[in-house]
């Protein structure tokens, strides 16, 4: 373990890049983008130019070449803004590109990457495991694959998946007869459909879709990986996605007591500001403490991910933490801006609508629980 | 000491629950994606006497106890935290101040349509300069000869839009530099009175919330409410009421997120079980219970108190305390046992998280409940 706590140099520029990037193009927009429940269009583009979209792709394939740490800054730094941002960026970088990248043939990473890491054709990622009957129990899927000739029949439904009506690639997962297995579905593949969008509490900006599959034809080639492959494919891409959604929640952490420190510097009650009183002071003062050590635990998981170490229980340390911190302090910094907190004008109660889901998705916190006590050896 | 409410009671609460499950929560969605005032509702609870439980019957009420407005509150807010809310405004708020303070021509003229639900009311308290610091306010009315010329702005009003009778707290010309509130009852019509921005909400939808400007708003001297000078007070005398009916809301929804997720956690089966079977939802449900049932108990004493003439600030706060703080942590625990569904609008529990919030910072934040305790605790 190194104790050197501080981000090397041009790490911290990333991060410091990323920041300024979000204060412009994301901040002004991300009340408008919630309130419509729309995919920021807007910013695609600007995205791309900024290299965002293709943090962990390698450069031979139009990529930055970074690595997790890189990955798991961005996330943090744009979910300062709007975590929706940064769910997108995960689904580009993390759950799409990044499977294609580990696990893909050569041609696939030639076909599919470098649209997706540079934004050309306005390509977007998809990962499409979750089913109505299949959440946290992931192995009860039901959507079937089957090999006929040169192609692959896909029948089923998949739920709950994020950028699901504006993707235009989607990894999916279905249950071929050797076992699960990893597709790269294109969406005007026949027999595939955006089947609806669901409205949501939050992280609105984020479409959330169901698809459905109705003898959609999958050319064989684009199976990744092998045949009863998949699920390994797609939890351990996962848990790696789970430290960027670790760093998420600690952006949205931040944000949330950034606020609360500014507004209690300038509101005056009872003669004093209100970052005068004990409580205050006392309670932003956890806050805060709390928020570093999920930042802690995030770049943690996100390094042992980058030194190829086994990184799957601190991802889900990380991830849980995290997102157990957020929704506390949320709810507990939004407390200080009183009726205002409540108020959409501020940016206060997004966050406390956004937050929820951290605790929910990529494996619900009772997941990373099993995930963790089974790693400890309690079985 | 029983613990039980009486058989009288136990009827008023089915027949509330009755009426809550038929006439309130097949529209509790709608209320809140549309952010449409329930007016069909309101009617219909102001026949049933729910607008005035706890207004005598000589003025239009229905002569109830404390305890069954508790009762009332706690059932409706179980279907739709808004409807909870217009009862509990209505009594405790806006009829409450004039049956404490008020004259019989005021207590015929106001509260009786607003008991019968003809007319809506209004509470007018809070500015942009001052929240917690009630007494910081600087809206003033100043008299002139058989009436009061009121110039100010006040904000977070509830329902101000169907509002028509405001009971408002300004202040007037105290001696010197002291500072001297006095009570009011505003009607919508009166010259220089106007409604402005509407604020959006993260949650209790369907209940409007604006400001208020008064621009040389006049007010005839007849619709003082009480004594001059004694304006904050009376707000303070009826805190303690709108304290009961804010923790007996929070108890309903707690009680009915907790409902809900128990048959939802029955019903759902995933790794061959239902969900109800893992040892985590068991004990997740099990504490949360626990301290729903606390909250309930703190709430009842505290209407109690209030019913026999009993000491009631203390326990009216760590009810509105205890019973909010259990409410925003079962929200979310309850929530979480719904998985992703728990996260779309097609299932009630998101709104109740987003509604629970609220009930940690209207009618005295938390912060203050704590202080207001530790006061009552000699803690100085």
């Amino acid at each position: 373990m190194d104790l050197n706590f501080n981000l090397p140099e041009e790490k911290q520029e990333l991060f410091d890049l990323v920041k300024k990037f979000g204060e412009k193009e994301i901040k002004p927009m991300a009340g408008i983008w919630d309130e419509e429940e729309r995919f920021p269009s807007e910013i695609y583009d600007k995205l791309a130019q900024m290299g965002l979209l293709g943090v962990l792709t390698p450069q031979e394939y139009g990529g930055q070449g970074g690595d997790y740490v890189d990955y798991t800054l961005v996330c943090e730094a744009t979910a300062y803004y709007d975590p929706s941002v940064a769910i997108f960026l995960g689904g580009q970088n993390c759950v799409s590109s990044d499977i294609i990248g580990t696990y893909g043939t050569e041609e696939q990473r030639k076909k599919y990457l470098p649209d997706l890491a540079q934004g050309k054709n306005k390509a977007i990622g998809a990962y499409a495991m979750t089913e109505p009957d299949a959440g946290s129990d992931v192995k009860s899927m039901k959507t079937k694959a089957v090999l006929k000739g040169d192609h692959y029949v896909i029948n089923g439904t998949k739920q709950f998946i994020s950028q699901g009506t504006s993707a235009t690639v989607y990894l999916v997962f279905a249950m071929t007869e050797n076992g699960p297995a990893c597709f790269i579905v294109e969406r005007d593949y026949p027999g595939f459909a955006v089947a609806g969008k669901e409205t949501k509490m939050g992280i609105r900006a984020s479409d959330t879709g169901s698809l459905s599959f109705s003898d959609c034809i999958v050319p064989k080639e684009n199976l990744v990986g092998k045949e009863g492959e998949g699920l390994r494919i797609g939890l351990s891409i996962m848990s790696a996605d789970r430290a960027g959604i670790a760093g998420m929640a600690v952006g949205m952490c931040q944000r949330a007591i950034d606020e609360a420190v500014k507004y209690t510097q300038e509101r005056v009650q009872f003669g004093k500001r209100i970052s005068q009183f004990q409580n205050t002071q006392f309670v932003l003062a956890e806050l805060q403490t709390k928020t570093d050590a999920a930042r802690l635990l995030t770049y943690r998981a996100a390094q042992a991910i980058v030194n190829k170490e086994p990184s799957d229980h601190l991802a889900s340390m990380a991830k849980y933490y995290a997102s157990d911190t957020v929704n506390d302090v949320a709810r507990r910094a939004l407390q200080f801006l009183g009726g205002y907190g409540y108020s959409r004008e501020y940016p206060m109660e997004k966050i406390l609508r956004d937050a929820k889901i951290f605790e929910i998705f990529v494996g619900t916190n009772e997941m990373q629980r099993l995930i963790i006590s089974r790693w400890m050896g309690v079985k | 000491m029983d613990f039980r409410i009486t058989e009288e009671e136990q009827e008023l609460r089915g027949m509330f629950a009755d009426f809550a499950d038929k006439e309130v929560r097949p529209y509790a969605r709608e209320i809140d994606a549309t952010e449409k005032f329930p007016m069909e509702i309101k009617n219909k609870m102001g026949e049933l006497g729910f607008l005035g439980m706890i207004v005598p019957e000589e003025y239009g009420g229905s002569g109830g106890t404390k305890m069954a407005y508790s009762i009332l509150v706690e059932e409706l807010a179980k279907a739709s935290a808004a409807i909870g809310l217009i009862v509990s405004g209505s009594n405790c708020n806006h009829c409450l101040p004039i049956l404490m303070h008020g004259t019989e021509e005021q207590k015929h003229k106001y509260v009786t349509p607003m008991a019968t639900g003809k007319e809506l009311g209004g509470f007018v308290l809070t500015e942009p300069g001052s929240g917690s610091d009630a007494g910081g306010m600087i809206s003033k009315a100043v008299k002139k000869g058989d009436h009061y010329v009121l110039n100010g702005s006040k904000t977070f009003i509830t329902s101000a839009e169907e509002a028509e009778y405001f009971i408002s707290f300004v202040l007037t010309e105290g001696e010197g530099d002291k500072k001297e509130y006095t009570a009011f009852i505003i009607e919508k019509s009166f010259p220089g009175f106007s409604v402005g921005k509407h604020e959006e909400k993260m949650g209790t939808r369907g209940l409007g919330l604006c400001e208020l400007i008064f621009n040389d708003c006049i007010i005839p001297e007849e619709n003082m409410l009480g004594k001059r000078g004694d304006g904050l007070k009376i707000a303070l005398s009826t805190l303690d009421s709108g304290r009961l009916g804010i923790a007996s809301l929070a108890v309903g929804m707690a009680q009915e997120a907790i409902n809900l997720t128990t048959q939802y956690t029955k019903e759902r089966t995933q790794f061959g079980k239902r969900i109800s079977q893992f040892q985590n939802t068991q004990f997740v449900l099990a504490e949360l219970q626990t301290h729903v049932s606390a909250a309930r108990l703190l709430t009842y004493n505290a209407a109690w108190a209030l019913d026999n003439g009993e000491p009631a600030g203390q326990l009216c706060s760590m009810a509105k305390l205890y019973a909010s703080d259990v409410l925003n942590d079962a929200a979310r625990k309850c929530l979480q046992l719904f998985g992703g569904y728990g996260y779309i609008k097609e299932y009630p529990i998101e709104r109740i998280y987003r509604d629970a919030k609220i009930t940690e910072i209207f009618e005295g934040t938390s912060e203050i409940q704590k202080t207001v305790i530790s006061r009552a605790m000699g803690i100085r």
